[in-house]
C-alpha cells in the first residue's frame, strides 16, 4: 500500500536500531501511519477481534495445558480437577470453551462481511485464500481441541470425524487406523490430538501474519469497495482512528463474551460432554460444536458415504474458488442489486443448514436438508458466475471522497467517469 | 470539579487532535469525520481529555482484575493443599534409627535419637557453630529423643545422608556439607542449619507435620 513509511527514528540509538532490524518502522507503518479507507463500517472491525481471540485462546489455551494431562484413564477427571481445584480454572476454561464459539461467531462475520463487499476479487484473491486456510486450520484445531474433555461426545465426535476417512476407497480403513494408532480411538488418538491442537493455533498465528501481510499489501477493501486513490483524501491513519475503533468495538464483543463465560457457559456445549467417554455407548444423538452444524447437515444430506463426505469437503474448498467465480467486476453489494437479495438468502441458507444439522436426520428434516445443501452449491456453481453477466450494477463511486461526500450531502451518490468496472 | 490533568498527559490528547491529523491531511477540503476537532487549543483542559484519563483507567483496572486469575493459577491449586498435613506414628521407630517421610513433596526426617547423640548435641558450644542454635531450640520439650526436620541440605537442595560424617550427623554427597545429631551445619558450603518442620504431638507416640 503506498503512502505509508515516513517512519523516521529519533535519537541516535533509534537510529542505529532501526538501520540494522527496521522492526520499529514496520509497526508504524502497519499499525499507525497505515491508511485506512475513511468509510469502514464496524464490520471491519472483526479482524483486529478475532486476532485478539486467537491470542486470549493461546494464553488459556496454555494455561490449561499446565493442569490438564492427555491420558485416557484420568483425562476427563484432569478436567474436573482444572474445574474444582485449580485458582480460577473454572473460569479459565469457560474463557476457552466459549472462546472457540466466540471465535467462530466473529469469523463468520468475517467472511460474510467479504462476501457481502467482494473483498475476494482482485487484488486481494491471495488474502482471501489465506483466509480460507486460516478457517481450514481452525475447524481442525477446534475439533481436536473438542476431543480433549474426553467425554461421550469428545469421543464419539472424534469417532465420526476420524471416519469420514474410512470412505476414501481402498485405502480408507488404513489411513483411519493410522489416524487413530489403533484399531479405535484410544488413548493414542488422544494423546496426538493434544500435541496437534497446541501445534496448529501457532500455525495459524503464521497464516494471519501473511493474511495481514497480504492485506497490508494490496490495502483494505471497504463498503464502496474502490480503492484508496489519494491518501490524503481517501483515508485516515491506522492510529488513532481504527485503533479506537477496534477497541471500542473489542470491548463490546468482550460484553458479549463475557455473558456466556459467567451467565450461560454451558450454553453452547453438550450435557452428553459431561459423561465419561464410554467406548461401548454412543448417545442417541450425536451433534458436533454449532459452528459445524450446516456442514453437518451437508455431510447427512447426500445418500452416500463417499459422496457425503465428498460434499462435506467440498462446500468448504468452494470458498477458495470464489475469486473466480463471481464473475462481477463491481466489488460491493452496495451497487449490486440482485446480488445483494442473493447474498442474503444465502446467507439464510446457510443459518437453516445450520440448524438442520442440529435436528435428527429424518423424515421431512432430510428433504430440506437436501434442497438447502443444493441451493448451496447452486449460489456458489450457477448463481454468482452468472449474476455477473446478467446483472446491471449501479454507478460505483469514482472515489472514497466522494462517496463519504454524498452521504454527508445525505444525497445520490456523485458518479464520476464510467459506472461499472474500475478494477482488473 | 475541576480538574487539573498532569502535563504528561495533555500532550498526547494534543497530538491526538492536531499533529497526526495535519501530517496525513494536508488538504483542508476534507469534509468526515476525521476533520472535525481541529479548532480546539491543546492547553486547556476538557471534558474530552477527562474522558481519555477515566476510560483508560478503567481499562487498566480491567487488565489488572483479568490478569489476577492467570497469576493466581500458578499457586499450589486445592488438590495441593489437601495434601499439605502429613499423620506419622513414630511407635515403630527404634533408638537410634532414621526414617524419611513425605511432607509436601519434601523429605522429613525423623530422628529417634540415642542419649549419646543427644548429649553430644546439647553439649557442642554455640561458638563452635555456623549457624547458632542451641539443641532445646531444635527439638519439642520433653521430647529430646525426638529430631524432625526438612532433609534439603540447604546449600542446594540435596538430600543429605544420614548417620555420615564427622559429627554422625548427617553428610550431603553434592558438595561435602556436614551436619551434626541436631541437623546443625559443620562443615562446608551449606550456610545455615537443616530446616524445621512446622509440627506437633497429638499422642505421645504421633505426630503431624504441616
Amino acid at each position: 500500500m503506498e503512502g505509508h513509511s515516513t517512519y523516521q527514528p529519533k535519537g541516535k540509538v533509534a537510529q542505529w536500531f532501526e538501520s540494522r532490524l527496521p522492526i520499529v518502522g514496520l509497526i508504524h507503518s502497519s499499525a499507525i501511519a497505515y491508511p485506512v479507507p475513511k468509510n469502514l463500517n464496524y464490520m471491519w472491525t472483526f479482524g483486529a477481534i478475532l486476532s485478539f481471540m486467537l491470542v486470549c485462546q493461546i494464553v488459556s489455551g496454555v494455561v490449561l495445558a499446565m493442569h490438564y494431562v492427555a491420558y485416557a484413564p484420568v483425562s476427563f477427571a484432569r478436567v474436573e480437577h482444572i474445574m474444582r481445584d485449580v485458582n480460577y480454572g473454572w473460569l479459565i476454561r469457560y474463557i476457552h470453551a466459549n472462546g472457540a464459539s466466540m471465535f467462530f461467531i466473529a469469523v463468520y462475520i468475517h467472511i460474510f462481511r467479504g462476501m457481502y463487499y467482494g473483498s475476494y476479487k482482485a487484488p486481494r484473491e491471495v488474502l482471501w485464500i489465506l483466509g480460507v486456510i486460516i478457517y481450514l486450520l481452525m475447524m481442525a484445531t477446534a475439533f481436536m481441541g473438542y476431543v480433549l474433555p474426553w467425554g461421550q461426545m469428545s469421543f464419539w465426535g472424534a469417532t465420526v470425524i476420524t471416519n469420514l476417512f474410512s470412505a476414501i476407497p481402498w485405502v480408507g480403513t488404513t489411513i483411519v487406523e493410522w489416524l487413530w494408532g489403533g484399531y479405535s480411538v484410544g488413548d493414542p488418538t488422544l494423546n496426538r490430538f493434544f500435541s496437534l491442537h497446541y501445534l496448529l493455533p501457532f500455525m495459524i498465528a503464521g497464516v494471519v501474519g501473511l493474511h495481514i501481510w497480504a492485506l497490508h499489501h494490496v490495502g483494505q477493501n471497504n463498503p464502496d469497495g474502490v480503492d484508496i486513490k489519494n491518501v490524503a483524501k481517501d483515508s485516515v491513519p491506522f492510529t488513532p482512528y481504527a485503533t479506537i475503533k477496534d477497541i471500542f468495538a473489542m470491548v463490546v464483543f468482550l460484553i458479549f463474551f463475557s455473558w456466556f463465560i459467567f451467565y450461560i457457559p454451558n450454553y453452547l456445549g453438550h450435557s452428553d460432554n459431561y459423561i465419561p467417554a464410554n467406548p461401548l455407548s454412543t448417545p442417541a444423538h450425536i451433534v458436533p460444536e454449532w459452528y459445524f452444524l450446516p456442514f453437518y447437515a451437508i455431510l447427512r444430506s447426500i445418500p452416500d458415504k463417499l459422496g457425503g463426505v465428498l460434499a462435506m469437503f467440498a462446500a468448504i474448498a468452494v470458498l477458495a474458488f470464489l475469486p473466480w467465480l463471481d464473475t462481477s467486476k463491481v466489488r460491493s453489494a452496495k451497487y449490486r442489486p440482485l446480488f445483494r437479495q442473493f447474498f442474503w438468502v444465502f446467507a439464510v441458507v446457510a443459518v437453516l443448514l445450520g440448524y438442520m444439522g442440529s435436528q435428527p436426520a429424518e423424515g421431512g428434516a432430510l428433504i430440506i436438508s437436501r434442497i438447502l445443501t443444493a441451493y448451496y452449491f447452486i449460489h456458489f456453481l450457477v448463481i454468482l458466475p452468472l449474476l455477473g453477466l446478467f446483472e446491471r450494477p449501479k454507478p460505483v463511486p469514482a472515489s472514497i471522497a466522494d462517496a463519504v461526500l454524498a452521504k454527508a450531502k445525505g444525497g445520490a451518490v456523485v458518479v464520476a467517469g464510467a459506472a461499472g468496472p474500475e478494477t482488473k | 470539579m475541576s480538574m487539573r490533568l498532569p502535563c504528561c498527559v495533555r500532550p498526547v490528547a494534543g497530538g491526538f487532535r492536531g499533529r497526526r491529523l495535519r501530517d496525513v491531511h494536508r488538504d483542508d477540503n476534507i469534509i468526515g469525520d476525521c476533520a472535525v476537532a481541529h479548532t480546539e487549543t491543546s492547553d486547556t483542559t476538557t471534558r474530552r481529555d477527562f474522558l481519555y484519563i477515566a476510560t483508560g483507567a478503567v481499562g487498566a483496572v480491567g487488565a489488572a482484575a483479568m490478569a489476577w486469575p492467570f497469576i493466581s493459577q500458578l499457586q499450589p491449586d486445592a488438590s495441593v493443599l489437601a495434601l499439605s498435613t502429613t499423620e506419622v506414628d513414630l511407635s515403630p521407630i527404634a533408638e537410634g534409627q532414621i526414617v524419611t517421610v513425605q511432607w509436601r513433596g519434601k523429605p522429613i526426617f525423623i530422628s529417634h535419637r540415642t542419649p549419646a547423640e543427644i548429649k553430644s548435641a546439647v553439649d557442642t558450644p554455640l561458638s563452635d557453630l555456623k549457624d547458632p542454635q542451641p539443641d532445646s531450640a531444635r527439638v519439642k520439650t520433653g521430647k529430646e529423643q525426638w529430631l524432625v526436620v526438612i532433609g534439603i541440605c540447604t546449600h542446594l537442595g540435596c538430600v543429605p545422608l544420614g548417620h555420615q560424617g564427622q559429627y554422625n550427623g548427617w553428610f550431603c554427597p553434592c558438595h561435602g556439607s556436614v551436619y551434626d545429631t541436631s541437623g546443625r551445619i559443620r562443615q562446608g558450603p551449606a550456610p545455615l542449619n537443616l530446616e524445621l518442620p512446622p509440627y506437633a504431638f497429638t499422642t505421645d507416640t504421633k505426630i503431624v507435620i504441616g
